[in-house]
């Protein structure tokens, strides 16, 4: 995200819009905020966590980043709330809670 | 120099696919589809076309297959009739939408129930409004012909629209006319090679067919209303080169002894040659009537259609479908296109010809005749038909 400036459906006209609506700027989906419709985000217990990167390989949306100190987090910008790291974490270090309880 | 041959709309159609030399043909091949691709297969399988041939498992499946050809940039080709287009509906928008310029070619049949793969319109009305360029052949020469120049319309980056060719199906696709073939030196000179501006390739990598979220897809929607209804320019153009190379030219609006004509008939698709015959006739008994055949269907020709009226007083436009709950299409288009025109004309509906039913010549008499009447002193019927067994019902009923 860094240095890239996000345009928003309003900086374009339908003059501006490329034929067919291709996209010439690949990875321009990675400037999109896709985590602001989550009900519930998940919180990680590192009492109960043993790094075994489960939820890192199975979130549909890489949305769980690996930290320095081997621990791993999800990346609120992206995450969906789907849950799915909370459903296959073996040591139920992950609970989802609703957003507006946070 | 041409050759002449005796061939069925659908061969003569394929021929036309052959000397484009396209790249992918990907149809199915079961009922309700006709002889086109069963040629194609034939000439791939003898090593007369270098093309890829992909026996997909339906009409949905083709019209998917043909979207990925045509986005790596090769030349695509598909065919299929009444159900089966109905079956690809849904991705027959895409097509138009992510602007591929394929062809494809519609044998016109009716859409059941009850199970009919016999001809009329309702199968070419059904997708009116997806954004392919809609063209109709009177005869086989011209399913040739269309086919060819669909390519030349669709493919010119000025356009990169999908061409839709249509000929009635058995009317034409499955009777044997006499029609010249050209020389492929010709075909090459009318046909420049296929350069799709955007075609997939990792070294310039691109994204086709992205979402489009309540903030951006009504402008997507202009700007393809914008640019389809531009593409009446390179249509023109393209039936220009046409005639100057092959000696054959065509308009969007066809016009036959309309000439001062006080009465017109309009019809569409092969119809039209047996409507000439009624016309003649007439003409001689010293009645003032002319014909209008449409042959652009989409983008729609409104100048074109005004400049031909011009002067006359009754348009009876003959359907071969029916929009349910409204009555005949083109009817009704050809009556709003025309509303505004000072005077206006009389502009009367007659449905008929539906799922095989012939039109003879002494029905296209009666179309013209009645449509003067209620011209005149107006109907009471729910709809007017022709050839159809039955009193119908007012329109109150």
């Amino acid at each position: 995200m860094a240095g890239r400036k996000l345009k928003t459906a309003y900086d374009f006209t339908w003059r501006d819009m490329e034929i067919g609506n291709i996209l010439t700027e690949p990875g321009s989906a990675s400037l999109r905020r896709t985590g602001d419709w989550r009900s519930q985000r998940p919180i990680l217990d590192r009492e109960k966590c043993n790094k075994c990167g489960l939820c890192w390989l199975y979130c549909p949306d890489a949305a769980i980043k690996l930290l320095e100190d081997g621990y791993y987090e999800p990346d609120l910008f992206y995450c969906k709330g789907c849950g799915i790291c909370a459903s296959v974490c073996p040591k139920e270090a992950i609970t989802m809670m609703e957003e507006e309880e946070v | 120099m041409s050759k002449r041959v005796a061939l069925e709309a659908s061969h003569a159609a394929a021929e036309a696919v052959r000397m484009a030399n396209v790249d992918v043909i990907a149809a199915y091949p079961i009922t309700p589809q006709t002889h086109v691709p069963e040629r194609l297969a034939e000439m791939v399988a003898n090593g007369e076309l270098d093309a890829a041939y992909i026996p997909v498992e339906s009409e949905h499946s083709a019209m998917s297959a043909c979207l990925g050809s045509a986005a790596v940039g090769a030349r695509t080709f598909t065919t299929t009739a009444g159900q089966g287009l109905e079956l690809m509906h849904e991705v027959v928008y895409v097509a138009s939408s992510m602007r591929f310029p394929i062809v494809m070619v519609i044998c016109n049949r009716a859409l059941s129930a009850p199970l009919s793969v016999w001809g009329d319109h309702s199968d070419a009305m059904a997708v009116r409004d997806t954004g392919w360029i809609q063209v109709f052949c009177e005869n086989n020469q011209q399913a040739f012909d269309m086919t060819l120049w669909a390519f030349r319309v669709g493919e010119d980056p000025k356009v990169l629209f999908p061409v839709m060719v249509h000929f009635d199906g058995f009317t034409l696709s499955h009777v044997t006319e006499s029609l010249f073939l050209p020389e492929q030196e010709e075909v090459d000179r009318f046909l420049p090679k296929f350069q799709y501006p955007f075609a997939l390739n990792p070294a310039k990598p691109l994204t086709h067919g992205a979402f489009g979220p309540p903030d951006i897809y009504s402008e997507t929607k202009i700007a393809q209303e914008v640019a389809f209804r531009k593409s009446k320019e390179v249509i023109l153009q393209g039936w220009k080169e046409f005639g100057d190379i092959f000696g054959r030219y065509y308009f969007p609006v066809e016009l036959y002894r309309t000439e001062g004509a006080k009465t017109l008939l309009l019809t569409m698709g092969s119809f039209s040659e047996t409507a000439k015959i009624v016309i003649d006739e007439k003409i001689d008994k010293g009645e003032s009537v002319g014909l209008i055949s449409l042959r652009l269907w989409r983008p729609f020709p409104f100048e074109e259609l005004r400049q031909a009226v011009k002067g006359a007083e009754v348009i009876v436009v003959f359907d071969r479908c029916i929009s349910c709950g409204m009555g005949g299409p083109v009817f009704s288009e050809v009556k709003s296109v025309l509303y505004d025109e000072a005077p206006r004309p009389k502009v009367v509906s007659i449905t008929g010809g539906l799922g095989g039913r012939d039109m003879s010549v002494k029905d296209f008499e009666y179309v013209i005749d009645r449509g003067r009447e209620i011209a005149e002193k107006g109907s009471e019927k729910m709809l007017e038909t022709v050839g159809i067994r039955g009193e119908m019902v007012s329109r109150g009923g």
